[in-house]
C-alpha cells in the first residue's frame, strides 16, 4: 500500500462522540478514510487490525493514559501519531512527545490548522522511503548531504552544530522537534536538560538567516516544547 | 442604636461636654476610622474610596475636609465627590484652611468625609481639636468618615515615643476609639510603604530622606504597624463579646468604666485577681491588672516576686489588660495618678495579712503604709478591700537555696573569725593598737561573709566574732566575763555593729545577685524575643519557638496544640517530638490546656513528670500548651528559671497570636473579597459567556433548519460569525481557568532564559484573526538580553494585553509591542494601543477583577478578567504591571516588568 497526503487511512481515538462525529466529516472531504475509536483499548484493537496511515490520539481517554497508548502503538510500529490536548497541558504534551508522539494540536483547534499538520505527517511517510538530500523552505535551501546551507543565493556558514540542528528541523520538514529531541542527537543524551546550549544556537541560526523570531520566516518557537521549520 | 443607649450617662467627661453644646436632636450619625501605622499607607485614599462606593449607593457624601498632600493618586480620586469650601483662618500672618463646621452641619450630608481625626485646630476655632469637631457633626445626625495613624491614639502614645523617639502632640482619647463604629485597618507591609516613600508617593523627595532616616524604617513601621493590628483586632473582639453579652443578657450596658486590681507580692494577690474577674465580669467593665516596681523590687525574695509574676499572669489569662508601673516610692500616689488618666471608677486592693517573723512583719508594715495611703487618696473611687483566707493562699513548696552553701557559709563564718583572732593576737600582744581597734579584723570578717554567703552566715560570724573578742582580748583573758562596765558597752557596741555589718553585707550580695539574675534573664529574653520575632509563618513561629526556647531554658522543649478533634497534638520539639510521651506528661498536658495552669514538675499538679507543661495564652482561652523537660531536673524548682520559663512562654503566645491575628485579619478580607469576587463572576459567567451561546446557537439552528433556503451568502455569514462567537467563548473559559489557578496558587512558573521576540512571534501567530483590523509593530532592540519567564505564561500574559488593545482601539490603529529595559535590571515590555487612553484615576483599577474602564451596555464585551490575570501573572515571575498614557499622552500603554535573565556563564560554542 502506497499512502499519499491526499488519501489515507485515519484512525480516530476520541471518546467524545461529537468530536469524532465532525472530524469524520472533516477528515472525510480531505479524501480521508477514518476509523473511529471511543477507548483507549479499542483504539489500540483498531491500530493492530485496521492498518491504519495514522493515528489521532486524544490524551485524556476514559480507560488508559494517552501516553500509554503512544507507548504500546510505539513498541511495535512508526505509523505517524497526532496528539489532541487541552492548551496548558505543556507537561503532557512534552511527556507524550517524549513517549514517541510526532506532534500536537491544541484543542480546540480549526480543522484547517489540523488538516494542515496530517499533510506534514503524511508527507514524511511517504518522503521516509527517499529523504530528499535538499530541504527548501521559502528562500532557505539545507542540502543534508552537501551540509551546505543557502538563503536566496547567499551562503550561510553555520558551525557544525547549528547545522546539525538545522538539518535536524529540516529532516523533520515542518513537523515540531521537541527540546529533548535535538539535544539528545546533536549534544547527547548527557546534555538534555541544557536547555541554553540549544536556546544559544537557535539565536545563533536565526542571526545568520536573518530570521526576527517576533515574525518568524523559518524557525517557529513552540514555546515551552519545541521548534519547527516552516514548510 | 437602641433608645436604651441614648439614655445613658455618658462615659466619658469630655464626651459630655461635646455633646452638651448641641443635644442630639435625632439620631447620632455613625463614625468609621480609616486606622494606619504611618502617614502612607492609604488611609485617605482607602476613605474616599469608600466615598464612591456609598455615592454610587445613593449616598449623599460631601468631603468637609480631605487632605491629599499633593498625592496624585488620592487628588484623583476626589473627583466627583462634592466638595465643601474651607474656612479661612488667619494665623501666625499665614491663613489657614480648616473645617469649617458650620457649613457642613447647614449643608446636613447624611455622609461627612473629615480627614486626619488627630489634627489640633488653630487658636481661636470653636473646638482646640479635630475630634471635638467630629463628635459635633456626628450629633447633628450626619455620618462621618476619617482616617487617623496609630500613633495619635492617646494610650499608645508613650510606647509610639518609645519606638519612633518622637513625641506626638496631637492625640486622640482612645473612648472617642472605642466608641467608632466601625474601624477599619489600612495595612501596608513596611518593604511597600518604604518604597512608596522612596519612590516619593508620600512626601515630596526633599523630606522623604529625613523621613525615612527618622521613622520609616523598617523595624519601627513593623512594630507600629504590629500595634495597628492589635488595636483593631481589640476593637474586633469587644464588638463581638457586647454582642454575646447583648444577647445573653440584659445587663447594665457598657460604660467607660473600669475596675483596677492592685497587685503586690503578698500571698493575697491572686484572690485579689479572682475577685477583681468576679467583679468585672458582674459589672460587665473591662478590669486592669496594674503593679508597681519600686527600686527596692528587686531586692524582694525571689519567691515574693514569683507571686506577683504568677498573679499577673492569671490576671491576662483571666482577660485583665496588665500594667507594670515604675515609682521611685510614691506607690500609692502612682497608682492613683493612672487610676484617674484610665478612667478607672472601682479599684481592688487587698488588706496585708500579719506575717509570722519579725522580718515580714516589718515589710508587711510597710506596705500597709500604701494600702492605707491608697485608701487616703482614692476618695474619688470606690475602693473593695479583700481580706485573705490564710488556708486557700497555702504556698506552694518552693524548693530552698541549696543547703550545701549554706553550710559552706557557716564554716566560712568559722575559718574568717579565726583567722581574724589569729592576726589580732600578735598585734595585741606587741601593742601595735589598742586591744577596742581589733574590732575591726572581725567587722571585716562579717562583712566577708554576708557579702559571699547571705545573712544567716553573716549572723553567725558576728555571733562568733563577738565571743571569740570576749574571749581572747577582753579582761580578764580567756574567760566570757567582763570585768569592766565600759567594755561591757563597748562589746554590745560591736555586736550591734557586727550584727548591722553582716546584715548590710547579705543584702547588698541579695541585690548583687538579684541585678545579675535580672540581666541574664533579660539577655537571654531580649534574644531569643528577637529571634522567634523574626519568623513570619506560623511554622517557622512555632520552630523558632521550640528550639530557642530550648536554648534559653536549657531543656528539650515541646509545643502541642488542639487538633480538629480537640485532641493535643506535638507540633513542635526541640531536639525532636518526643516519640513515647508518658501518660503523666501526656495528663499534665493536657491539664496545663484545661485549666490554663502549669502542670507537670515543679508544680502542685502531677509533679511527678519529667516534663512542666505550661498554657500558651495571651488573653482568652490557650490555644495550646508549650512544654519543657529541663537537664538539669532541679532547675524546675527555682523560682528564676520559672520566672524565664513564664516569659520565654508569654513571647512564644505572642508570636503566636500575633501571628494568628494577622492570619485571621487576612482572611477576613480574602474572606470579604471572595464574596464579591463570586457575586461578579456569577454576573460574568450568566451575562458575558451566555452571549456568545445566544449567537452560536442561532446561527447554527437556522444554518440546521431544512425549511430555510438562504443565500450562499448569508450562509457563509452566519458561519463566520458562530465561529467568531465560539472562539470568544474558548478565550472567556481559559480566562476562568487561569483566574482559578492564579487564585488557588496553583500556577507555578517554569522559568528560563527567554527571548522576547520569540515569544511576541508565537502570540502573533495565535492572535492573527483577533488583530486582523489593526497593524502590529514590534519594536525590540537586537541587543535586548533574555527575560528570565516561563513563555507559556507571559505569552498569555502578552495575548490578553493584545486583546486588550484591540478590543478599545478603533480599527485600523497601529498597536505597537515596544520591549526595552528600565534602567533598574529589568526589562519593560510596552503595549501602545491609539484608542481612548486610561483616566488616570483608572489607572490601578483596571488590573482589579471585573473592572472595566467604560461600563455600560456600550461597553465592548470581555469578562474583566483579561487584566487582572495579566497581573497574576507578571506578579507570579515578581515581575509588575501598570498602566500609563500612550506616547505624547495619546491612547493607552500598558508596561510589563519583568526580570532579565542572569548572563551565561557558559557559551557551548567555547565549551564544546
Amino acid at each position: 500500500m502506497t499512502p499519499n497526503a491526499a488519501s489515507a487511512r485515519i484512525l480516530l481515538i476520541e471518546d467524545e462522540a461529537p468530536i469524532r462525529r465532525f472530524l469524520k466529516i472533516a477528515l472525510g472531504s480531505a479524501g480521508h478514510e477514518t476509523l473511529e475509536a471511543g477507548s483507549g483499548r479499542e483504539g489500540l484493537e483498531r491500530a493492530v487490525i485496521g492498518n491504519p496511515d495514522l493515528i489521532i490520539l486524544d490524551l485524556g481517554l476514559p480507560d488508559m493514559d494517552g501516553k500509554a497508548v503512544v507507548r504500546e502503538i510505539r513498541s511495535w510500529s512508526s505509523l505517524p501519531i497526532l496528539v489532541l490536548s487541552v492548551r496548558d497541558g505543556e507537561a503532557e504534551k512534552i511527556a507524550a512527545l517524549d513517549a514517541g508522539a510526532d506532534d500536537y494540536v491544541t484543542k480546540p483547534f480549526a480543522t484547517g490548522e489540523l488538516l494542515a499538520r496530517l499533510r506534514v505527517l503524511l508527507r514524511k511517510r511517504g518522503d521516509s522511503e527517499a529523504q530528499p538530500s535538499t530541504v527548501q523552505v521559502g528562500p532557505l535551501s539545507v542540502d543534508l548531504a552537501r551540509r551546505l546551507v543557502t538563503v536566496g543565493d547567499q551562503e550561510i556558514k553555520l558551525t557544525r552544530k547549528e547545522f546539525d540542528i538545522l538539518a535536524l528541523l529540516a529532516r523533520h520538514g515542518g513537523r515540531l522537534v521537541s527540546h529533548r529531541q535535538i539535544l539528545t542527537e546533536v549534544w547527547g543524551p548527557a546534555h538534555v536538560d541544557d536547555l541554553h546550549y540549544l536556546r544559544i544556537a537557535i539565536g545563533h541560526i536565526r542571526n545568520k538567516l536573518d530570521d526576527d523570531p517576533a515574525s518568524p520566516r523559518f524557525i517557529v518557537t513552540e514555546p515551552g516544547v519545541g521548534y519547527r521549520l516552516l514548510s | 442604636m437602641t433608645p436604651a443607649e441614648d439614655d445613658r450617662p455618658a462615659p466619658e467627661a469630655f464626651l459630655q461636654a461635646a455633646r452638651a453644646e448641641s443635644e442630639p436632636p435625632q439620631k447620632r450619625g455613625k463614625l468609621k476610622i480609616f486606622l494606619g501605622a504611618a502617614p502612607g499607607v492609604g488611609k485617605t485614599y482607602a476613605m474616599l474610596e469608600e466615598a464612591h462606593l456609598r455615592r454610587r449607593a445613593g449616598v449623599d457624601v460631601v468631603a468637609a475636609l480631605v487632605e491629599t498632600h499633593g498625592r496624585m493618586e488620592t487628588a484623583a480620586q476626589l473627583v466627583g465627590l462634592a466638595l465643601l469650601p474651607r474656612r479661612r483662618v488667619p494665623y501666625r500672618g499665614q491663613v489657614l484652611t480648616e473645617l469649617d463646621i458650620d457649613a457642613l452641619i447647614e449643608r446636613r450630608p447624611q455622609l461627612a468625609l473629615i480627614d486626619e481625626l488627630a489634627h489640633s485646630n488653630p487658636p481661636g476655632s470653636r473646638h482646640p481639636k479635630r475630634w471635638q469637631d467630629v463628635m459635633e457633626v456626628l450629633d447633628s445626625g450626619i455620618d462621618v468618615l476619617t482616617t487617623l495613624n496609630i500613633q495619635h491614639i492617646e494610650s499608645l502614645n508613650d510606647a509610639v515615643t518609645r519606638i519612633s523617639g518622637a513625641r506626638v502632640q496631637e492625640t486622640v482619647p482612645d473612648a472617642v476609639v472605642a466608641e467608632a463604629d466601625a474601624i477599619e485597618l489600612i495595612d501596608l507591609p513596611p518593604d511597600e510603604l518604604i518604597d512608596r516613600l522612596k519612590e516619593g508617593k508620600i512626601y515630596r523627595p526633599a523630606q522623604a530622606g529625613q523621613a525615612l532616616e527618622n521613622f520609616f524604617t523598617r523595624d519601627k513601621l513593623t512594630a507600629l504597624r504590629e500595634m495597628a493590628l492589635r488595636t483593631t483586632a481589640g476593637q474586633v473582639d469587644a464588638e463581638i463579646l457586647s454582642l454575646m453579652q447583648a444577647k445573653a443578657t440584659r445587663g447594665p450596658l457598657p460604660s467607660g468604666e473600669r475596675l483596677m486590681v492592685c497587685i503586690n507580692e503578698a500571698p493575697v494577690a491572686k484572690t485579689l485577681v479572682r475577685s477583681g474577674k468576679r467583679m468585672a465580669e458582674r459589672a460587665k467593665i473591662p478590669w486592669l491588672a496594674v503593679t508597681v516596681v519600686t527600686p527596692t523590687h528587686e531586692a524582694l525574695g525571689a519567691e515574693a516576686q514569683q507571686q506577683m509574676q504568677d498573679a499577673m499572669r492569671l490576671a491576662e489569662t483571666l482577660g485583665a489588660e496588665t500594667v507594670t508601673l515604675r515609682a521611685e516610692s510614691d506607690v500609692a500616689g502612682e497608682l492613683l495618678r493612672f487610676a484617674r488618666s484610665r478612667n478607672v471608677s472601682r479599684l481592688l486592693i487587698g488588706r496585708p495579712r500579719w506575717q509570722k517573723t519579725p522580718w515580714r512583719r516589718l515589710t508587711a508594715f510597710t506596705r500597709e503604709a500604701v494600702s492605707d495611703r491608697l485608701l487616703d487618696g482614692a476618695t474619688d473611687f470606690e475602693v473593695t478591700v479583700v481580706t485573705p483566707n490564710v488556708r486557700n493562699e497555702r504556698r506552694k513548696a518552693v524548693a530552698r537555696p541549696r543547703i550545701d552553701t549554706q553550710a559552706r557559709g557557716y564554716v566560712a563564718a568559722v575559718v574568717v573569725t579565726a583567722i581574724a583572732t589569729l592576726l589580732g593576737l600578735p598585734v595585741e600582744s606587741i601593742d601595735l593598737l589598742p586591744s577596742s581597734a581589733l574590732t575591726v579584723f572581725y567587722l571585716l570578717g562579717v562583712m566577708l561573709v554576708g557579702a559571699h554567703y547571705g545573712l544567716g552566715p553573716s549572723l553567725f560570724a558576728s555571733l562568733l566574732a563577738f565571743l571569740c573578742y570576749n574571749f581572747f582580748f577582753i579582761d580578764p583573758i580567756l574567760t566570757l566575763t567582763v570585768a569592766k562596765p565600759s567594755e561591757v558597752v563597748a562589746l554590745s557596741v560591736f555586736l550591734l555593729g557586727a550584727l548591722f555589718t553582716g546584715n548590710l553585707a547579705s543584702r547588698l550580695k541579695a541585690q548583687i545577685e538579684s541585678m545579675r539574675a535580672t540581666q541574664t534573664r533579660i539577655e537571654t529574653l531580649y534574644t531569643f524575643a528577637r529571634k522567634i520575632a523574626s519568623a513570619t509563618k506560623f511554622d517557622d513561629v512555632l520552630w523558632a519557638a521550640a528550639a530557642h526556647g530550648a536554648k534559653a531554658l536549657n531543656a528539650r522543649t515541646l509545643i502541642l496544640t488542639p487538633d480538629a478533634a480537640g485532641a493535643l497534638q506535638q507540633v513542635q520539639g526541640h531536639p525532636s517530638i518526643e516519640e513515647h510521651l508518658d501518660a503523666r506528661a501526656a495528663g499534665a498536658a493536657q491539664w496545663a490546656f484545661e485549666k490554663a495552669e502549669a502542670a507537670g514538675t515543679g508544680t502542685g499538679t502531677l509533679p511527678g513528670s519529667d516534663w512542666l507543661f505550661a498554657p500558651l495564652a495571651t488573653a482568652g482561652k490557650p490555644f495550646g500548651v508549650f512544654g519543657v523537660a529541663f537537664a538539669d531536673p532541679q532547675r524546675a524548682a527555682d523560682p528564676e528559671t520559672r520566672r524565664l520559663l513564664l516569659a520565654v512562654e508569654d513571647q512564644v503566645a505572642v508570636a503566636i497570636e500575633r501571628n494568628r491575628l494577622a492570619e485571621e485579619l487576612s482572611n477576613a478580607r480574602v474572606a470579604a473579597e471572595s464574596d464579591q469576587l463570586r457575586a461578579a463572576l456569577l454576573n460574568s459567567v450568566s451575562h458575558d459567556l451566555r452571549t456568545p451561546l445566544v449567537t452560536v446557537i442561532g446561527a447554527m439552528s437556522s444554518l440546521a433548519d431544512p425549511d430555510t433556503d438562504l443565500p450562499r451568502d448569508d450562509r457563509q455569514e452566519l458561519v463566520e460569525t458562530a465561529l467568531d462567537e465560539a472562539r470568544r467563548l474558548d478565550r472567556y473559559v481559559q480566562n476562568l481557568l487561569d483566574m482559578t489557578r492564579l487564585g488557588h496558587g496553583a500556577l507555578k512558573p517554569k522559568r528560563g532564559a527567554v527571548d522576547i521576540r520569540e515569544i511576541i512571534g508565537r502570540v502573533r501567530s495565535d492572535l492573527a484573526r483577533t488583530l486582523m483590523r489593526h497593524s502590529l509593530h514590534v519594536e525590540v532592540p537586537r541587543d535586548l538580553p533574555m527575560l528570565q519567564v516561563d513563555p507559556v505564561l507571559i505569552g498569555q500574559a502578552l495575548i490578553n494585553l493584545l486583546e486588550n488593545a484591540a478590543k478599545y482601539a478603533p480599527a485600523g490603529t497601529a498597536i505597537t509591542v515596544r520591549a526595552g529595559l528600565d534602567g533598574k535590571g529589568n526589562a519593560e515590555i510596552r503595549v501602545i494601543d491609539e484608542g481612548p487612553g486610561i483616566p488616570v484615576a483608572d489607572r490601578e483599577k483596571v488590573f482589579d477583577l471585573f473592572h472595566r474602564a467604560a461600563r455600560g451596555d456600550g461597553a465592548p464585551a470581555g469578562t474583566g478578567m483579561g487584566l487582572a490575570i495579566v497581573r497574576g501573572l507578571v506578579a507570579a515571575h515578581g515581575g509588575k504591571v501598570r498602566a500609563d498614557a500612550g506616547p505624547g499622552g495619546q491612547g493607552a500603554a500598558l508596561v510589563m516588568t519583568l526580570p532579565l535573565a542572569p548572563p551565561e556563564d557558559t557559551d557551548e560554542e567555547s565549551e564544546q
